[in-house]
């Protein structure tokens, strides 16, 4: 860790719920992650950007215990989870839905939502929450019978948070939902993932469409190389400079 | 371990029978098939051999579906664990053989013994999946391919090279307890096991991860503990299997156990549908069949022995060009995912359809 993170803009106050500190991963002898540190509020949206190989994915990863940290300390409600497996998070409340959406194409919308539940013994309530989830986006609704691999990019993201958010999810990590989609789709997933947010439940995004993610989100975090190298409220990085230079292509 | 049934299967499938038997209807329904199949063959060996045979193969493709069909996971050693059942059921049967258990009459107690030793090897199995499986499951794709191989290998190399288990000349004067209902009663159980995980949520795990391992995780799917438990399974029947052939052919040695039988199951598996018990049980059957079919072709050709004694050694070719033509014809195998009650015709009645 070199220079200091500079800070812009005010964040607004949120209970904490994710903590990770001096987070370091490593592929092998390569060094993704050099100590990464950044917040999650209960109820926040949170943004993180960077360019290709920053290290935005490896972070999701090891947050949702998906990969191994090397060093650091990463903490869910004020507990230590950061030796924990993703199937162990899951009931703790992380859902991920991963990079390329991660849907199952062989399976229906309605199994590849069932599996979202895997973890849940309350049956009664999951058929309340996949109608939640049908509320959101209704295009679900009517492909509940069809095979996953059949819809369009954008209905198998809006699938992919559909069946994250059957987990019950406190703190929701997205990665990239905008990957290979129209803008128009893009900002229908975006509308909703902030009316999903409203409901209280926390984003963590990782986003290469700045723009977007930063406008969405409360907070973010700019990422370089594996480090945070800026981190500020979403619209006072998305006025910054140095932001719109290298991320927004002025 | 987390196995709840957050999957609503409809209850729909109770019928007049109650759930607690209808699990072993099919194994009441196969005894008196077994009986009647026991007491006409026993006049001719050959036709008990060739049905155990095929039972045996039948055996070793479902339980290799498990892993390569249902989870995914692609294994080709799957003759390795063959040959540590056999051999260690081998050898148990061996040292008792001078037993009898005094309270029951001479061929139940061989039976029992039989079926103790029969245990041995496919705990015996188990336990090397559960070793082989533990570090090797966190590989994917051809990495797991390869290591499996390698150990397949390992195995036949140490067998050769043991004192105790015959070397190269094998492993002779095992008595020969198997008969074609112990080699059926096995595969029903095996079948038995096979339907039961899929149709479990411990399937669905499965499912899950073959679908996209990834993903299946971000579910919350342990997703290595599952996998472990996959290959545990298949290899403990792997071994049964191997401990039936040993107490069938008169001697077993290294040269059973090689690569190329490890081929001929993953080719069943792949050959029946990856995932699909029934295309597994069909192809163990017509893959086994086919060489006698050939032989008895080449006779009737008037190939003079020749032709039909190198059987054997055309085999191989002979997959390898149904594999290319099935991959060009129907790249999901004969039954793809499906199993026998999805492709019976519509008046029949019908399963519900699960995940497979």
């Amino acid at each position: 860790m070199s220079e200091p993170v500079k800070v812009l803009g005010e964040r607004r106050a949120f209970a904490p719920l994710l903590t990770v500190e001096g987070l370091q991963v490593r592929y092998g002898a390569i060094q993704a992650l050099r100590g990464v540190s950044l917040q999650v509020g209960k109820g926040e949206m949170v943004a993180l950007i960077g360019a290709n190989g920053a290290g935005k994915t490896s972070t999701l990863r090891a947050v949702s215990g998906m990969l191994k940290a090397a060093a650091g300390r990463i903490t869910l409600e004020g507990k230590d989870t950061t030796s924990l497996k993703a199937h162990q998070l899951v009931p703790r409340g992380m859902a991920h839905a991963p990079e390329g959406r991660g849907i199952f194409p062989n399976l229906t919308v309605q199994e590849n939502l069932e599996l979202g539940a895997y973890l849940r013994r309350d049956t009664a309530r999951i058929e309340q929450d996949m109608e939640k989830g049908f509320t959101l986006f209704p295009v679900l609704k009517e492909r509940r019978r069809q095979l996953a691999g059949t819809l369009s990019g954008g209905e198998q993201q809006m699938l992919a948070i559909a069946r994250a958010l059957l987990s019950k999810p406190q703190l929701l990590l997205l990665d990239e939902p905008s990957l290979g989609l129209a803008p128009q789709v893009t900002e229908t997933i975006f509308r909703t993932l902030r009316e999903v947010n409203a409901t209280g439940v926390s984003v963590l995004l990782v986003e290469q469409n700045a723009h977007l993610a930063l406008n969405a989100a409360h907070y973010g975090y700019v990422l370089e190389t594996g480090e945070v190298v800026m981190a500020g409220a979403g619209k006072a990085l998305l006025e910054s400079a140095e932001v719109r230079r290298a991320y927004l292509g002025e | 371990m987390a196995t709840p049934g957050a999957t609503t299967l409809p209850d729909d499938m109770a019928g007049p029978i109650p759930p607690a038997l209808r699990g072993l209807l099919p194994v009441l329904l196969a005894l008196p098939v077994l009986a009647l199949a026991e007491w006409t063959l026993g006049a001719s060996p050959f036709a008990t051999y060739l049905l155990s045979v095929v039972g045996v193969n039948i055996i070793l493709a479902v339980s290799l579906n498990i892993v390569n069909g249902m989870t995914g996971q692609f294994s080709i050693g799957h003759a390795g664990f063959m040959a540590v059942g056999a051999y260690i059921a081998g050898v148990t049967s061996l040292s008792l053989k001078e037993v009898a258990l005094s309270f029951l009459p001479v061929a139940a107690s061989d039976q029992v013994l039989f079926v103790v030793a029969l245990l041995a090897g496919g705990v015996c199995a188990a336990l090397c999946g559960f070793l082989v499986g533990l570090p090797s499951l966190r590989l994917r794709g051809d990495y797991l391919a390869i290591v499996t191989l390698g150990f397949g290998e390992i195995i036949r190399v140490f067998v050769q090279n043991t004192e105790a288990f015959g070397r190269a000349l094998g492993l002779s004067g095992i008595p020969q307890y198997s008969s074609v209902a112990m080699v059926y009663f096995w595969v029903f159980l095996v079948v038995l096991v096979a339907r039961r995980i899929a149709g479990s949520s411990h399937g669905r795990s499965l499912w899950a991860i073959r679908e996209d391992e990834v993903a299946a995780e971000a579910m919350g799917v342990d997703t290595t503990g599952y996998k472990v438990r996959a290959f545990v399974i298949s290899s403990f029947f792997a071994g049964i299997a191997g401990g039936l052939f040993a107490h069938f052919v008169p001697i077993i040695n290294p040269g059973s156990f090689t690569f190329v039988k490890s081929m001929e199951i993953v080719v069943m598996v792949v050959l029946g549908g990856l995932g699909s018990t029934t295309g597994a049980i069909v192809a163990a059957i017509f893959l086994t069949l086919l060489p006698e079919g050939l032989r008895s072709l080449f006779g009737a050709m008037g190939a003079e022995g020749s032709l039909a004694q190198k059987v054997d050694q055309i085999r191989m070719p002979v997959y390898g060009v149904l594999l290319v033509v099935l991959m060009l014809a129907r790249p999901q195998g004969l039954f793809g995912t499906k199993e026998l009650w999805d492709v019976l015709p519509r008046w029949l009645p019908r399963r519900k359809k699960g995940l497979s």
